[in-house]
């Protein structure tokens, strides 16, 4: 029934060599961890991508209890991981994901920097990597602020500061970011739309190119 | 027209002329030049891929299970003892900044001009470092600056932790997200339900006959100092409100508490009589204290 089914919107779409475009592909044996254990060093990209999709999974989860203004947002955060059923699990996923994404981030890039995978002709993807790497950072710092406690409100409080102390624009950051005198309602509001639409559309977007380059250009050969 | 073709007939779109027809696909990568045995990435590949997913969600998991994810209490804007501190990954540039040539008026070389240098070098690395060598001891000034780099910020963030700890254990500080969960674990202990703290729900207690004159000793005593005029305390260093403290201490229980201390603060008796004050004064300050009753 699948294949009849396949066959009807292939006939129409012709899906079979999209599907062929991202799915038949060889992978050498230079990457393969299973013939040489030392490549699992190839895997923290993959990796990344996993964890980045359970942040986009269990912060889809988390947006159905959370509220962004400054009265419910601790509330429901509280709410959330002490009465919530699973609660507790998708928010420390969500937690802890955030770091570990970072860590998985980073792991990548070094394997990509240590073997001079970004050089000629795969600059560009390097480049699409970095901006993914500050969307990533940025994804973070605009998180950190949404469980409204003492921690996530002074840390805010100082991460504007210093954006603030860019010479010309510092001013307009500032109020971009902030959006009133003080970290306060409107600030909420604001890191909460920038975590949740603007920053994951860009970092979608990011990923769409980075993940069409290595397929367009293969993985970079063995040293 | 597709809606009367023959059964088995192939629809064909004629699509927009201005767009080439694509005849050719997305090239297989081919990997013949390098020695080895490549495999199909579907589904064989792909099969180890999803096993070692599996591995490492079974390992964020138990993280999750065995250390929940920290919550202090409600955003107070008006407390000024917290101590900030960004998320770990953030710590190399916060302790960057406490240096004298990346702070006050250097500031700016500590926030844009270092980590922007960094980061657009780092970034632009491609375009640095050209020549053709791809092993990272044939191009060692490259690696270098990395491995620099990355020594540096791994001091920066040790440093900056360890001040951290050190400021905690110096103003006899517990995190508050430590605190609340011990707070919600004693409550669980006593079977009694979770205390939720919430900025628009806090209960607001009133202070109890402020005209007594209690009151007026107080505001002559060591007491003020610590815990207030408006007997609110200092919640985020550990020193209690004393609004509705007489639903749990007795009038005699705080005369002790004035004279021997309690927890980290010392005794208080010697020094309200050093400011003059009697017996009696500090008996009726037990005693103004003694009537704050919540309800």
């Amino acid at each position: 029934m699948f294949k009849s089914m396949y066959n009807w919107i292939d006939e129409r779409l012709d899906i079979t060599p999209m599907w062929r475009d991202v799915a038949d592909h060889e992978v050498p044996e230079h990457v393969n961890p299973a013939h040489h254990f030392s490549a699992f060093v190839y895997c923290f990209g993959g990796l990344t991508f996993f964890i980045t999709v359970i942040q986009i999974l269990s912060g889809m989860f988390l947006t159905m209890y959370y509220t962004p203004d400054i009265i419910n947002a601790y509330a429901s955060v509280d709410y959330l991981s002490h009465k919530v059923a699973f609660g507790v699990i998708v928010r420390g996923m969500h937690h802890w994901g955030a770091s570990l994404v970072i860590v998985m981030m980073f792991l990548h890039t070094l394997r990509v920097f240590f073997t001079g995978s970004y050089k000629a002709p795969r600059e560009m993807n390097w480049v699409v990597g970095m901006m993914i790497f500050g969307v990533m950072l940025g994804l973070g710092f605009t998180g950190y602020l949404l469980p409204w406690d003492n921690k996530a409100y002074f840390a805010t409080q100082v991460g504007i500061k210093i954006a603030a102390s860019v010479p010309f624009i510092g001013d307009y950051i500032k109020t971009l970011l902030q959006g009133g005198e003080v970290v306060g309602a409107v600030t909420l509001t604001r890191f909460f739309a920038i975590h949740v639409f603007f920053l994951p559309a860009v970092l979608l977007a990011l990923l769409a190119g980075h993940f069409f380059m290595i397929r367009k250009q293969g993985i970079s050969g063995p040293l | 027209m597709a809606h009367d073709r023959k059964p088995g007939e192939k629809v064909v779109f004629v699509g927009d002329s201005r767009v080439r027809l694509k005849t050719e696909r997305l090239k297989q990568p081919d990997y013949s030049a390098y020695p080895g045995k490549s495999e199909a990435f579907i589904p064989n590949f792909l099969l180890k891929e999803w096993m070692v997913g599996v591995v490492v969600l079974v390992g964020i998991l138990a993280l999750v299970m065995s250390e929940p994810a920290p919550l202090g209490y409600p955003a107070d804007p008006t407390n000024t003892a917290f101590i900030p501190m960004p998320d770990w990954y953030f710590l190399f540039l916060y302790q960057f900044l406490k240096y004298p040539y990346t702070s006050d008026h250097y500031v700016v070389f500590g926030t844009v001009l270092v980590p922007g240098l960094a980061f657009l070098g780092l970034m632009l690395v491609p375009f640095l470092d050209l020549s053709p060598e791809r092993r990272f001891y044939r191009r060692p000034v490259t690696s270098a600056l990395m491995i620099v780099t990355l020594l540096a910020m791994g001091y920066l963030t040790y440093t900056s932790w360890h001040h951290y700890k050190e400021e905690l254990k110096e103003k006899n500080i517990i995190p508050e997200d430590v605190k609340r969960e011990e707070e919600l674990r004693a409550a669980k202990g006593a079977g009694k339900a979770a205390p939720s703290p919430s900025a628009g729900a806090a209960k607001k207690v009133a202070m109890v006959a402020p005209d007594d004159p209690g009151a007026a000793v107080f505001k002559k005593a060591t007491c003020v100092a610590c815990h207030g005029g408006e007997l609110k305390g200092m919640p985020s260093s550990g020193i209690p409100a004393l609004l509705g403290i007489g639903d749990t201490l007795s009038k005699d229980d705080i005369l002790g508490i004035i004279k021997n201390g309690k927890g980290n603060m010392p005794a208080q008796y010697k020094d309200n009589i050093g400011k003059g004050l009697t017996d009696a004064d500090i008996d009726k300050l037990a005693n103004w204290l003694s009537m704050q009753k919540s309800k």
